[in-house]
């Protein structure tokens, strides 16, 4: 069998659900893992993503972790292939986007109800909050986006499984919804 | 503000307005009541509201369009500095800095900034409460400054300070010729509408706005459409930045401006026309009003002009109050109605459609003054200069690097080295034509010529030094654009909004590959899709530098990454700044 | 009667229309935004451009004309309305999955119809106050897109000129007619058409949330160039 590719993906400040979409494509991801070793990935467990074919990132960029994440992903990856509206424009971790950093540190850490021992969390292993949060492509290049709340399986089987074969993906437009 | 003062401001709104209350008169009576109060006070909305029959928010939507009217609050001296490129070479930054270092703390004094304020031959200038002061330097900055702190009137400054000058650098035969008032009207009786219209089209004159319309044809077309009335409008919104030449014509050729637009009338019948009068030039309010009543008095407006039974016209002066888009005929329009200046949907055009629906002659200021010129003198002697497509000679502004900014009357056909030669702009590395919608040429360009058929302008040619740096031109540009947009549709209101944060990666030589295409598909894209000139002009500069000047888009990158420019720690420095003022 | 064309096939039109109305009643799909039929044409959105004997033009407000060869659904077309979309998605708060009127918003359909992936230009993430005043219905102007339908609507068909654009350029907003500029103290009202007509999701009703299941939702029984406006 020839060259296996590598692939490795990831959470940003999501919630996993494109990735159980991912998941949706059902018996045909055996299909897929049987071609493709796994990096960095929630399925296996390595932390640190090394030279990959493909990437797959969800999730919109929140924190310097974030940002620190999604440029070595693009810096490791040939092709990087960006999954969900939160990746795509914010999503719902950009509704914050509505106040600033501060109104929505003090409700969370100190005028929330609820809450005892207030104080706005700040450490050196603690990433750092950013301004607003930002949609990938504003801090990397992206190949292929697939919009969607999640997207829907057969696109993302669509798109990968094109791209394990070494072509270009072609997306149906009947897939292309935003939610 | 007291029941008492507010109950005042009422009734003195109505009382001034109520007489002859007119709806497309609103931004008239807007511009009275923010000269008159240094805002518009809230009972004065409310007044309008009952006189004119509208709602608080269609008020308040026109106040909120131009920006010379203010909803917020008393401001005693509104002051605006001209932001054209040359008021910034000429030193515009540092007169600010100085005045607002000397007015530190002065609640009377509001600062900012505006668009060219077309005084570009002698700035840095500023406007103040719509007062035009140029040729500032730091003393009379001081002298400003102390004005304002002792709280003396601006109608009791020195005379000096307001002194504008009006200089022709060069005349040709147009300039020349000496205003003979009524000569040009007298032959144009003569003639009657058919061979007015003929010799127009003999003379070859075409709008000297910039598009270059045959006014011929447009008069014809005016003339032709059927309707109850039909209206003459002078287009004096000279707002291409670096433009002067107007305001020179409205100050020493107010009469033969007037006349051409008396002669439009007699062509097409109109009985009353516009003059739309850029808020800038607020300075020349009076002395126009004054020659409007002159010529009334001399028989040559009003009533049975010149005896003529059932030739009857008359022309007011409407003022606009900073809004670049009013300088498109549509815009212009809606702006006289009395309403925010959005551009229409054309067709149908002005010239069958425009004021009230009716057919309208929009006409610049030197397309008006050269009819005039026509008339006294003959098709002829108009149509043998210049090239084959643009006939005679045309005005233009010169301002920027050079020894002799002014206004210069030059044959179409001319080169553009030889007008750098003649202004002495000896260093000039281009010249920026038509202003910051116009098209940047270089100097190994210079033996383009001015014309329809090569390089049209409204009026505007910048020279630019050698020194200069062409990015910071490009910013200033797109600073005008997102200031002036309208608004209306999507690609001039949000790619004009988005063009200055991408120039500023490349002042901050921080940009990448990425964003450098991206400046060129937001220019694509607003070029292509714009509802109006403004939108799909507004690139031009941009475009041109793009393709003749790509070396200062490359000192600019960081990179030629893929990868848009994102600054980590200008994303984090809100957070830092939160965590470390937290006291734990 | 007369005809033009668009992408080849022939359309028939009476006098006075134009190439987008004319294509609409030959059930023709060319993509548009801030046009409806019940209203006159606006031209701001600029998503109708099409090819016009070479001239790109806005088919909403260029007169139809017999002969004229239209371009419409081309490649090169589509690309620049998705150039045109993608700029009114980094302008407003277009956060789909959050927004109630997802699968019954029309910006949200032209743009899955334009095959737009994603919005390659910064996002602007607008902050304005929603009104919520009103005891039934919620308005998030973030989401506005300056087509004015409800201003004519409200003007037009309602009787009323609750609602009116004010500012200039990126600062162009909606704004309401009442003294404090709330909706609940302006003359709106429920069933007026003003509160139906918006194509994107300013116009929330109160009291509901998510009410009509994903798959049911009117972009999800057909897609958009089936549907008529109503």
């Amino acid at each position: 069998m020839a060259h296996k590719l590598k692939i490795a993906s990831t959470s940003l400040a999501g919630c996993f659900g494109c990735h159980m979409s991912l998941l949706d494509c059902d018996e045909k991801i055996i299909e897929l893992l049987q071609q493709v070793e796994l990096s960095r990935s929630p399925l296996c467990d390595i932390k640190q993503v090394a030279d990959c074919d493909i990437g797959i990132i969800e999730g919109a960029v929140a924190n310097s972790e974030n940002v620190e994440v999604i440029r070595q992903f693009r810096a490791q990856c040939k092709t990087l292939v960006v999954l969900g509206a939160c990746a795509l424009n914010g999503g719902i971790p950009a509704l914050r986007n509505q106040y600033s950093l501060a109104e929505c540190l003090q409700e969370s850490y100190i005028d929330g109800m609820g809450l005892e021992n207030q104080l706005i969390p700040q450490d050196e292993d603690l990433p750092e909050i950013l301004d607003q949060v930002y949609p990938v492509q504003q801090l990397v290049k992206v190949d292929y986006a697939l919009p969607g709340c999640p997207p829907r399986a057969d696109m993302i089987w669509q798109c990968l499984s094109a791209l394990v074969a070494g072509q270009q993906p072609e997306l149906s437009s009947e897939l292309i919804r935003y939610d | 503000m007291s029941p008492e003062q507010a109950q005042t401001i009422f009734e003195d709104t109505r009382q001034r307005f109520a007489g002859a209350a007119d709806d497309t008169r609103l931004l008239q009576y807007l511009v009275d009541i923010q000269h008159r109060y240094h805002f518009i006070p809230p009972p004065a909305i409310e007044a309008l509201q009952q006189i004119l029959h509208l709602t608080r928010a269609q008020i308040e939507s026109v106040i909120d369009f131009y920006s010379f009217l203010h909803s917020d609050q008393a401001i005693r001296y509104r002051i605006l500095f001209s932001n054209n490129i040359t008021d910034r070479w000429a030193g515009s930054a540092a007169m600010m800095q100085r005045l607002t270092v000397a007015l530190h703390g002065c609640e009377d004094a509001g600062i900012a900034l505006t668009a060219c304020s077309g005084l570009c031959d002698q700035g840095p200038s500023m406007l103040i409460n719509g007062r035009a002061i140029g040729r500032l330097t730091p003393s009379r900055i001081d002298d400003i400054a102390a004005l304002i702190l002792s709280g003396v009137e601006l109608e009791d400054w020195p005379e000096s300070l307001f002194m504008i000058d009006n200089v022709i650098q060069r005349s040709d035969r147009q300039l020349a010729l000496s205003c003979q008032p009524a000569a040009a009207l007298r032959r144009a009786i003569e003639l009657g509408p058919d061979l007015i219209l003929q010799t127009l089209n003999e003379s070859g004159l075409r709008g000297r706005g910039g598009a270059g319309f045959a006014t011929a044809t447009k008069w014809s077309l005016c003339r032709q459409a059927s309707a109850d009335q039909r209206f003459i409008v002078c287009n004096a919104d000279e707002g291409e930045p670096g433009t002067f030449k107007d305001r020179l014509l409205l100050a020493q050729y107010a009469d033969s401006v007037i006349e051409g637009m008396t002669i439009a009338a007699l062509t097409v019948s109109a009985r009353r026309g516009f003059i739309y009068l850029r808020g800038e030039y607020r300075f020349l309010l009076e002395p126009l009003q004054a020659d409007l009543q002159r010529r009334r008095e001399q028989g040559l407006l009003g009533s049975a002009i010149l005896g003529q039974a059932g030739f009857d016209f008359d022309i007011e002066i409407h003022l606009g109050a900073g809004a670049y888009i009013c300088g498109e005929e549509s815009a212009l329009i809606e702006s006289l109605e009395g309403k925010r200046g959005i551009p229409r949907i054309r067709p149908p055009f002005p010239v069958t459609h425009g004021y009230l629906g009716q057919p309208t002659i929009v006409n610049n200021v030197e397309t008006l003054f050269s009819v005039e010129r026509i008339l006294q003198k003959g098709a002829k002697w108009f149509s043998e200069i210049g090239t084959e497509q643009s006939r005679s000679s045309r005005l233009i502004s010169i301002s920027g690097d050079c020894e002799e900014p002014g206004v210069y009357e030059y044959p179409f056909g001319v080169s553009l080295r030889q007008i750098v030669q003649d202004c002495g702009g000896s260093d000039a590395q281009a010249v920026q034509m038509a202003g910051a919608a116009g098209t940047t040429v270089l100097a190994r360009d210079f033996d383009r010529c001015l014309s329809f058929e090569d390089l049209a302008t409204g009026g505007s040619f910048m020279v630019i030094g050698k020194q200069r740096s062409l990015l910071d031109m490009l910013q200033n540009f797109a600073w005008f654009f997102r200031h002036e947009s309208c608004g209306f549709c999507t690609p001039c209101r949000i790619g004009n909004h988005l063009l200055p944060e991408l120039l500023q990666r490349f002042a901050e030589a921080q940009a990448t590959g990425h964003d450098l295409r991206q400046l060129k598909d937001i220019a694509e894209t607003m070029h292509r899709s714009s509802f109006c000139g403004l939108g799909s002009s507004a690139p031009t500069a941009l475009s041109d530098a793009l393709e003749q000047s790509p070396e200062i888009f490359t000192a600019g990158m960081a990179s030629s990454s893929d990868n848009p420019a994102f600054d980590l720690s200008a994303a984090t420095r809100e957070y830092r700044t939160i965590t470390e003022t937290e006291s734990w | 009667m007369a005809s033009f064309s668009i992408d080849q096939q022939p359309i028939e039109f009476e006098p006075g229309q134009t190439i987008l109305q004319a294509a609409m009643a030959a059930g023709v799909y060319i993509p548009h935004l801030c046009f409806h039929p019940q209203f006159s044409a606006h031209g701001s959105c600029r998503v109708c451009m099409v090819r016009i004997d070479g001239r790109t033009a806005s088919a909403c407000t260029a007169p139809a004309a017999a002969g004229l060869e239209v371009e419409n659904l081309s490649d090169d077309l589509q690309a620049l309305r998705r150039d045109i979309l993608q700029m009114l998605f980094v302008e407003g708060n277009h956060l789909c999955p959050s927004c109630e009127q997802s699968g019954a918003c029309h910006l949200q359909s032209v743009a899955e119809f334009c095959e737009l992936l994603m919005a390659d230009l910064p996002f602007q993430y607008p902050r304005r106050m929603v009104d919520a005043s009103h005891p039934d219905w919620v308005l998030d102007f973030t989401r506005c897109i300056h087509c004015e339908l409800c201003v004519k609507a409200s003007r037009e068909v309602d009787g009323k000129s609750v609602f009116s654009l004010t500012g200039r350029g990126f600062d162009t907003r909606l704004v309401i007619n009442a003294p404090d500029g709330l909706l609940v103290n302006s003359e709106f009202a429920s069933t007026d058409r003003a509160a139906s007509v918006c194509p994107v999701g300013v116009f929330l009703p109160k009291h509901q949330g998510f009410k009509t299941p994903i798959g049911q939702r009117k972009y999800d029984r057909h897609s958009i160039e089936q549907i008529t406006e109503e």
